[in-house]
């Protein structure tokens, strides 16, 4: 591989603290090199080709923490071929897939299988979660020691909660032991039963059973009073309302932990959800305004950690049907940080910030040195154009399955180009 | 609200999904036209042939009796020839989507299709799918549009006006598509509406409909003129919403000394089946002084031929 120089960027790295006009020099191993406002034409062999960046942007490569991929079980709604097509078309050069597959991944045996398939199939890092319990049925606990061992890097039940507290406890002790992450959906079902959508005004127009938001606050709060004794990792997947965020601002202090918000949340509202729109049917639902507002300002304080995609790629078939019936979830893999870049935008929160939450935080929170641009890292990287518009159309999505939740939403911001171990594979 | 019937002579909507979508004159209408289909129904030659080459098809769902006789014997009167599916036995048990089944009707060219279903919002998929229009007979627990008119055409004939009127909706409200229909419809027509439910059939944020809530009956139906009954959708409750059927009747259940603190000439309504000694008095229920509930399912038939002639056209 030759050598590359890029000059003329603003780069933002908020790992290393790197906010500034300047260049990137990628070695001939896809590692860098340098970086940063020493990187210019002063100093740079002049008989070498220059790549003049023009101000656009370069990020480390986004970690998405949240990701469905179909493989194994549900090929046909994503693969990790499609899958990593759709991340670099978004920036994103590492995803945690989530358990949820069939068979489920509760076993060291699928682990191989999947890390085969990522490694073969996939352009991009893949970091398999397994699950908390075996076959997702909260019951007994899958081997959090011997999958760690075998590379999964974190434990979740992805769609699903531990409802049972005593289980709940137990997890707890022996991800503590063990030093393993959990990630938590937040949903109590007796609460959530038969919910469709966001409890309120608007399911009762619709004459939809309703989520109410102390569905999620119930488990936040029963999960981080166990955590005041057991100090183990802790990530609650994704926040949707005000009360939750209400919840995490009162804890940050007294004890440790980290959480997520999806994009959508972020973005959307239960208004959006119109005349029947099965395609903003998500879990967690979209809820009011002031939830919205709620989470973006606990995302500029810096109260969330991550923002995510919760890429859910469904087919069209499941959607086709309805809102009771249809499934749940959104595609959003590449259209994740266009919509983080509306935030900036309309002067919710600043860059650095929204960069953070898609790099460096999820990485940290993983333990895995990715979403950072240091010498001597995997040339993992995406150029933004970030004042770019463009449309979004589900004819242009490159997932395989169609099911965005923002069909037309005019946006501000692409990505232009990604970079995995300094090898270009996405190109606008 | 005043109600003034301007000559409107076309409804606005191709379909009849929600009382939500009906502007005022498209209710008007409705009930100017099915006032003249009452005195059809009563005479002795009930047919007439305006929709003779029509096809009806009559799509359930969810087991009903009253609704499909109605709209059955509405769409016959009128001439039209009408199919009533039977889900139990067709292609939608073996697996087919409620699309695919509207592809399959369309390609029959129907001019109308009724259909119930369990899901809210059911009729407004079928309607962006086929070519004919789509008459809602009830969805989930969303709307279900006929009923509310009838129960205006009802009580329009007996009290001569809504304008003005207190009506009290009593009972089930959470799982109650009939209650929806009839908050939007009498609130547009000027009534003022009382809606009382112990707070586990109260839908969230009911209030911001423009109504009253309560939940102490007694004061619910103080001074009303209508007091409507829903029926308690055992069905639809997956978990423990109340305590006994025994104790709702006690508090819930419409009873002589309940009625009392009503307006004199009160009338009761209940959209049926009915739960007779859980929900009402099974006295007051066929008290013919004050229960009209037999009424509401005559003029029943009336709104129905309504709403086919006006949205076959």
């Amino acid at each position: 591989m030759k050598k590359k120089y890029f000059i003329n960027a603003n780069i933002i790295d908020p790992k290393n603290s790197i906010n500034e006009n300047g260049g990137l020099i990628i070695n001939e191993e896809g590692k860098i090199e340098a970086i940063g406002k020493k990187v210019n034409t002063n100093n740079l062999p002049s008989r070498e080709k220059l790549i003049d960046l023009k101000g656009k942007y370069i990020f480390p490569g986004l970690v998405d923490m949240r990701v469905f991929v179909g493989e194994p079980g549900y090929e046909y709604k994503e693969n990790f071929r499609t899958l990593s097509e759709a991340a670099l078309a978004g920036g994103v050069t590492s995803v945690v897939t989530m358990p949820n597959t069939n068979p489920v991944i509760d076993d060291v045996s699928i682990v191989d299988f999947l890390k085969r398939r990522g490694r073969d199939k996939s352009k991009i890092n893949i970091f398999p979660c397994a699950s908390l319990t075996e076959n997702l049925e909260g019951k007994n606990m899958t081997e959090f020691g011997l999958l760690q061992s075998k590379g999964i890097i974190a434990f979740t039940d992805g769609l699903k909660t531990i409802q049972n507290t005593r289980l709940m406890t137990r997890i707890m002790n022996s991800a503590f032991d063990l030093d393993s992450l959990i990630m938590q959906h937040a949903e109590d079902y007796e609460l959530s039963k038969n919910g469709m959508m966001n409890s309120g005004i608007i399911a009762t127009k619709l004459g939809l059973s309703g989520i109410p938001a102390v569905a999620e606050k119930i488990i936040i709060e029963r999960d981080l009073t166990l955590l005041e004794t057991i100090k183990c990792r802790y990530h609650i997947s994704q926040l949707s309302s005000s009360r939750s965020v209400q919840t995490i601002r009162e804890r940050k202090d007294k004890v440790k932990f980290t959480s997520g918000v999806s994009i959508n949340n972020l973005s959307l509202n239960e208004n959006d959800i119109g005349d029947f729109r099965t395609f903003l049917k998500l879990s967690p639902p979209l809820r009011t305004e002031e939830d919205r507002l709620s989470l973006v300002q606990a995302v500029k304080d810096e109260i969330i950690d991550v923002i995510v995609s919760d890429h859910k790629p469904e087919d069209e078939e499941s959607k086709r049907l309805t809102f009771s019936q249809a499934a749940t979830g959104a595609s959003g893999i590449e259209t994740l940080l266009s919509l983080c870049l509306e935030l900036y935008h309309n002067g919710s929160v600043k860059l650095e910030t929204i960069v953070k939450t898609l790099t460096s935080n999820p990485a940290k929170i993983l333990k895995i040195n990715k979403g950072n641009l240091s010498i001597g890292n995997d040339a993992d990287f995406c150029i933004v154009d970030i004042d770019k518009p463009w449309i979004v159309k589900k004819e242009n999505l490159i997932s395989k399955s169609k099911n965005t939740a923002i069909e037309g939403k005019k946006l501000q911001g692409k990505v232009t180009n990604t970079f995995v171990n300094g090898v270009e594979l996405f190109k606008l | 609200m005043a109600v003034k019937l301007n000559k409107a002579i076309k409804i606005s909507q191709k379909h009849l999904l929600g009382i939500q979508d009906l502007s005022i004159n498209d209710v008007l209408l409705i009930l100017d036209e099915a006032q003249a289909f009452i005195k059809l129904n009563r005479s002795k030659n009930k047919k007439i042939d305006i929709l003779r080459g029509k096809t009806q098809i009559n799509l359930f769902f969810e087991p009903s009796t009253r609704t499909q006789s109605s709209f059955e014997l509405a769409g016959k009167r009128l001439g039209a020839d009408v199919m009533s599916m039977n889900i139990g036995n067709s292609a939608i048990k073996k697996g087919e989507t409620l699309i695919d089944t509207a592809m399959t009707l369309n390609a029959m060219h129907p001019d109308i299709i009724v259909i119930r279903h369990q899901d809210s919002g059911a009729c407004n998929l079928l309607s962006q799918k086929v070519n004919c229009a789509v008459l809602n007979a009830g969805d989930g627990r969303r709307e279900h549009p006929t009923q509310a008119l009838l129960d205006a055409l009802t009580i329009i004939d007996r009290k001569k006006k809504i304008e003005g009127l207190k009506i009290a909706i009593c009972g089930d409200i959470l799982h109650s598509r009939v209650a929806r229909s009839n908050i939007y419809l009498l609130n547009m027509l000027g009534a003022e509406v009382n809606i009382i439910a112990p707070t586990n059939l109260m839908p969230k944020a009911i209030d911001k409909f423009g109504v009253n809530t309560f939940t102490d009956m007694k004061k619910g139906v103080k001074d009303c003129d209508i007091v409507m009954m829903l029926r308690l959708q055992n069905e639809r409750m997956t978990s423990s919403f109340l305590a006994s059927n025994r104790e709702y009747y006690e508090y819930y259940g419409l009873t002589p000394d309940k009625l009392e603190y009503a307006k004199d000439d009160a009338l009761i309504m209940h959209p049926g089946p009915m739960n007779r000694g859980i929900e009402i008095d099974t006295k007051l229920a066929d008290d013919i002084n004050k229960s009209v509930i037999k009424e509401q399912v005559e003029l029943g038939v009336a709104v129905r031929m309504a709403c086919l002639k006006l949205f076959c056209e």
